[in-house]
């Protein structure tokens, strides 16, 4: 193709993706437009009114969760109220569209981290003057040595702190809470002042002679304050959208005003009652859980469509509510959502956080409790707003059962076609078979879903809290290097032996998972300690009021008052680690095409010069995951099962009771973890990304999306919490009805073998490297990065190349 | 038992026949069409490709070679064919395949494996297997016992093929196909043999065998779109003529010329078309009216 056909050609493709963001109405259209719009800013607001609580003395004396239920009721009682033009929903975290607050009592910005956010080319926080002199003379102050990420840090013992700074793994809690949360029923059922009755019964019938007495009733008072808090704030919005309405001149918009003002007296002090108010009170509740801490992953509605469609269809029925207006109050919530960026990262990740995504997650779709057909209007309805809107955030989940009808199936492939990267799809009947393994009650698996980017879990009941990225071909490194970290030179691991003694695989094999027993080791005496400061010095007295059963058990979120709770350890690198294994079986033990001293040799000299003909050899002459061989899937398989049998054999945490298990994702961290990893036997050079989630090395798989689709599936992943794996489609294999029943067909089949989760990147390696070359022309190009979208010419580069290199499955 | 010689095999084909499919490709065709989009599937013998891009001059090849086809000059790559005895030591040997061999020989069990590896997405999707080429044909025993097995386990087939064999040896697989996608390139004879290198006749004669056999109904035509060459007026309505004779038959897939040249550098083999655009939607439209005039559904 000549070059100047190929230049039509991306400019046709990309088009094509401009011409899909059709937002239903010039409301909606414009503020979207604010949002996509707006610069990305921190805002001061919240860290000012945090320390001046904390400096005022007021909490003196009071017991840890009243002090923070104190603390959050005197933030909402002055955080300001910001109501976007023509918007039909109130409340926003920060102080307007894109405005993100922060969170001194997490962990505290440094100066040169507020410099480094505000100055970064890609994706940056500005940072204005004024925020800049508050944190140099008070928050920075006031916090000094207080934060809890400096006492986590001060906790944790030095082999963990060494293994963490090699970068083994990364920890989620050293700068955000306790995340992977979403809401349940209790959300749409309840209010607030039946939620106080609830406290004030349980206070009643507490017995001193429970020896938790003081802290269960010191956990309830607290939860009644946070929920007044939220009272207040509500009103503060019914008076100010009452006065708002007053001054306004346009009567249509002035009716509305006055109905907001309604719907924000009733909610969330009752339980909602129509589908307006059902979707206020959703958002109050979420602003709540995100300015009372920052939260991993946000919070999300849970399973969307079950929630809202009893409200749906009652309205409907009493001719309160069209579908087109239903439509418009759904887009309008979508925006509040991608008005809330991500929070800023300290220390050396505010460098390497790469989105400003905030992964609240919208379930579309699965089961209903009592098992039949969750589908409904409401579906296709979310599923129309995400084909409309397009923007950052919201994510989605398609949770695909057998009973559904393919036609709403068929409905989702079509909003992946013009190549944004969502909807991503999930086995939903997997989910469950998940959740009934972990011993969850059937009722509650029915009602699961999948938040952040795939992870499982009983919406509104779980705590299930991932606790960092887990690095396996940096382990791999280490055991090649007889327990030694090559790029530190420093001893982290065992002494396994060294590897050019090894005379089978088998010995190889027996190394490599003592190492990684000794650093799982670590990792989990890491995350008891973590969990228990949480459970001491950070409540959330705010979030345990919407998760059963923190009232009736008078426990807080963080300290096992859900009805499940979980610790997950994310898995990263699968198939760098796979494909490494299989290399050094194929080629230095059964073949003996290159002896391991060569092996070792290549590796320490990152394959250049004349080792890179060893690299090709490998590349080129290696049985490959991802193309459906039995040779390589069943190392894959051993992996797998190894870990999730090694890490479920760990007794539950001594807090919150959590039973530990797997994930294999990785949202960045494969990128970071590429950076701190030499060559790897796979022949991937130094410092390039390891494979991600569960997916096949870049490029490696060239066999097509079926052999894929099969290797994968040989792997147990109902054992596992979730498993990500992304794939990359060429436009033309969407076009046309027939094509895309035959991606549904696939996507079925390969559920039914057991895969968990696949989402697609629609869009041809052309068009990324256009944009690479003229990004200004590229800002609205949306790529999937891993469980979630981004804008492809925002992310880093060693990403962006890493996307490319991705193998683009094309039609045959 | 019969080894197959076969240069591919596809796994979610999604365009040759009904529903998900694995497509095999055997090695072998009587003809040479100008336009040929799988060059390396003509020879029944393994076919030698040299990827100029992928080479990192080492060497490796030109040492190996036993016939000394092989060397370099002033860094560049040669392949003297009329020495290869396809021996394929220098493939076996080359680290970045940049020199692959096309043909790899396989018995039916282990074909049969290979298919059977996604009967869960012929039966999600009604697909199946498809045997296409080269044509599969050349290959006849080893094709009718790969299509026995298939049938004994109840996978669809589909025989994607030019029709360019003796009557007898078509006839001997016709029961174990459900599915012809049948080509049909020129109407007129002499066109016919100056640009494929055969007659039609046969062609035509299998094709009203099918049809006469009632079983018109599981043929779906295959149109080349070569501009210049089939895409005359007076070729298509050659056809439209020669295909209202015949009974049962309601599709015919349009396929559009694609340039692919640089298959044929790789191969070291003339590539013989004058022109190298697709040919225009307009065109492919206008043929796809002609087509519908009979009452043809036709797919483009």
């Amino acid at each position: 193709m000549s070059d100047s056909l190929g230049c039509l050609a991306v400019e046709k493709e990309m088009q094509k993706k401009r011409a899909a963001v059709r937002p239903m109405n010039e409301r909606i259209a414009k503020l979207r437009e604010e949002s996509v719009g707006a610069e990305v800013r921190i805002s001061d607001e919240r860290a000012r009114i945090i320390t001046e609580f904390y400096k005022s003395g007021i909490a003196a004396g009071k017991s840890i969760p009243v002090q923070r239920a104190m603390a959050f009721k005197y933030l909402m009682e002055r955080v300001s109220l910001p109501v976007e033009d023509g918007q039909l929903i109130v409340g926003l975290r920060g102080t307007g569209p894109q405005e993100v607050p922060t969170y001194p009592e997490m962990c505290t910005h440094s100066m040169q981290d507020l410099e480094i956010l505000n100055s970064r080319e890609n994706m940056p926080y500005k940072v204005d003057e004024k925020t800049r002199e508050l944190y140099e003379k008070e928050v920075i102050p006031a916090w000094k040595g207080a934060t809890l990420r400096e006492i986590i840090f001060d906790n944790l013992p030095e082999e963990w702190i060494e293994a963490y700074e090699a970068g083994i793994w990364t920890e989620f809690m050293e700068q955000r809470a306790p995340g992977h949360t979403a809401g349940g029923e209790r959300i749409f059922g309840k209010g607030l002042l039946e939620i106080k009755e609830e406290i004030r019964s349980k206070i009643r019938e507490m017995e001193p002679n429970d020896p938790d007495y003081f802290d269960k009733i010191e956990e309830l008072k607290a939860m009644d304050i946070a929920a007044d808090a939220m009272l207040v704030y509500a009103e503060r919005y019914a008076e100010k959208l009452e006065k708002m309405a007053e001054e306004e001149k346009d009567a249509e918009r002035r009716k509305e005003l006055n109905e907001m003002a309604r719907i924000c007296r009733r909610v969330p002090a009752h339980a909602p009652g129509t589908f307006w108010e059902a979707l206020q009170h959703y958002w109050f509740v979420h602003v709540g859980v995100v300015y009372e801490t920052n939260p991993w992953d946000s919070y999300n509605p849970g399973r969307m469509d079950q929630h809202l469609y009893p409200f749906y269809e009652k309205d409907v029925a009493e001719g309160k509510l069209t579908r087109e207006k239903a439509k418009e109050l759904l887009e309008a919530f979508w925006i509040k959502i991608n008005n809330q960026p991500a929070v800023p990262k300290v220390g050396v990740t505010a460098e390497e956080s790469f989105t400003y995504n905030d992964f609240t997650k919208i379930n579309i779709g699965g089961l209903k409790k009592d098992g039949s057909d969750g589908v409904n209007e409401v579906s296709y309805l979310l599923l129309e707003v995400l084909d409309e809107i397009r923007t950052l955030q919201p994510n989605t989940a398609v949770l695909v059962s057998d009973k559904n009808p393919e036609r709403f199936l068929l409905k989702a492939i079509k909003v992946v076609g013009p190549g944004f990267g969502e909807p991503p799809f999930f086995n939903f009947d997997g989910v469950i078979v998940k959740m009934l393994r972990q011993g969850k009650k059937l009722e509650d698996a029915r009602t699961a879903g999948v938040s952040g980017c795939v992870e499982t879990g009983a919406f509104g009941k779980e705590a299930y809290i991932l606790t960092g990225y887990f690095n396996l071909p940096k382990i791999l490194e280490i055991t090649l290097n007889n327990g030694i970290d090559p790029q530190s030179g420093k001893k982290l691991g065992l002494e396994t032996g060294e590897p050019k003694n090894f005379k089978t695989f088998d010995e190889l094999w027996g190394a490599f998972t003592k190492q990684v027993k000794h650093f799982m080791d670590i990792k989990m005496k890491g995350n008891d300690i973590i969990e228990a400061l949480f459970a001491k010095y950070m409540p959330v007295p705010f979030l345990s009021l919407w998760t059963d059963d923190c009232v009736v058990k008078a426990r807080d979120y963080n300290s096992g008052g859900t009805r499940y709770n979980t610790q997950y350890v994310q898995i990263v690198g699968l198939g760098t680690l796979t494909y490494s294994l299989t290399s050094i079986k194929y080629h230095v033990f059964d073949k003996k095409t290159i002896s391991m001293p060569e092996l070792l040799e290549a590796l320490k000299q990152n394959f250049e010069d004349k080792h890179e003909f060893m690299r090709q050899i490998i590349l080129n002459k290696t049985p490959r995951y991802g193309e459906d061989d039995d040779y390589t899937d069943e190392i894959a398989k051993k992996i797998v099962d190894n870990i999730v049998e090694m890490i479920e054999a760990y007794p539950p945490s001594p807090v919150r009771r959590a039973s530990k298990r797997a994930y294999f994702l990785p949202t960045t961290a494969h990128v970071y973890f590429g950076k701190v990893t030499g060559a790897t036997p796979d022949g991937r050079k130094a410092g390039f990304p390891v494979s991600e989630g569960i997916s096949p090395v870049q490029g490696s798989d060239k066999k097509g999306i079926a052999a894929v689709f099969r290797s994968v599936s040989k792997c147990d992943w109902d054992r596992t919490g979730g498993a990500l794996l992304n794939q990359k489609l060429t436009p033309d294999l969407l076009e046309g009805e027939e094509n895309l029943r035959k991606l549904a067909q696939l996507i079925k089949t390969f559920f039914n073998m057991g895969g968990h989760h696949v989402q697609f990147n629609v869009v041809s390696v052309e068009l990324l490297r256009e944009a690479q070359k003229r990004p200004k022309d590229f800002q609205d190009l949306m790529v999937r990065v891993a469980g979630y979208s981004d804008y492809f010419v925002n992310l880093p580069k060693g990403l962006q190349e890493e996307i490319i290199a991705r193998t683009e499955h094309k039609e045959v | 038992m019969v080894n197959g010689l076969i240069f591919d095999i596809k796994r979610y084909a999604v365009h040759d026949g009904p529903g998900i499919r694995t497509t095999v490709f055997l090695k072998g065709c009587p003809l040479r069409c100008w336009w040929c989009h799988n060059p390396e599937g003509i020879s029944q013998e393994k076919s030698l490709m040299f990827f100029e891009y992928k080479c990192m001059r080492c060497k490796t090849c030109a040492g190996i070679c036993p016939s000394g086809a092989i060397s370099f000059e002033n860094g560049v790559h040669y392949i003297d064919r009329s020495r290869c005895n396809n021996c394929g030591l220098c493939s076996e040997a080359c680290p970045t395949e940049a020199l692959r061999h096309a043909g790899q020989t396989i018995t039916v069990e282990e074909l049969l494996k290979e298919i059977e590896k996604d009967v869960l997405l012929y039966d999600n999707s009604g697909g199946g297997v498809t045997f296409s080429g080269g044509e599969p044909l050349m290959q006849h025993e080893f094709l009718e016992e790969a299509l026995v097995e298939c049938k004994k386990r109840d996978i669809h087939t589909a025989l994607d093929t030019s029709g360019y064999a003796p009557e007898r040896i078509f006839s001997s697989v016709v029961d174990y196909v459900d599915v012809f996608l049948y080509d049909l390139k020129l109407a007129d004879e002499e066109e016919h043999r100056k640009y494929t290198g055969v007659s039609n006749n046969l062609i035509k004669e299998n094709l009203r065998m099918l049809a006469g056999r009632g079983r018109g109904r599981d043929v779906i035509l295959r149109f080349p779109v070569i501009p210049g060459i089939t895409d005359t007026q007076k070729n298509v309505d050659g056809l439209v003529e020669f295909i209202s004779t015949l009974k049962g038959i309601n599709e015919i897939d349009l396929l559009p010329f694609h340039d692919i040249s640089e298959k044929y550098c790789r191969l070291g083999i003339e590539y013989k078309m004058p022109v190298r655009q697709a040919p225009p939607q307009q065109k492919l439209m206008q043929i796809k009216e002609r087509f519908e005039t009979i009452g043809l559904y036709v797919k483009v």
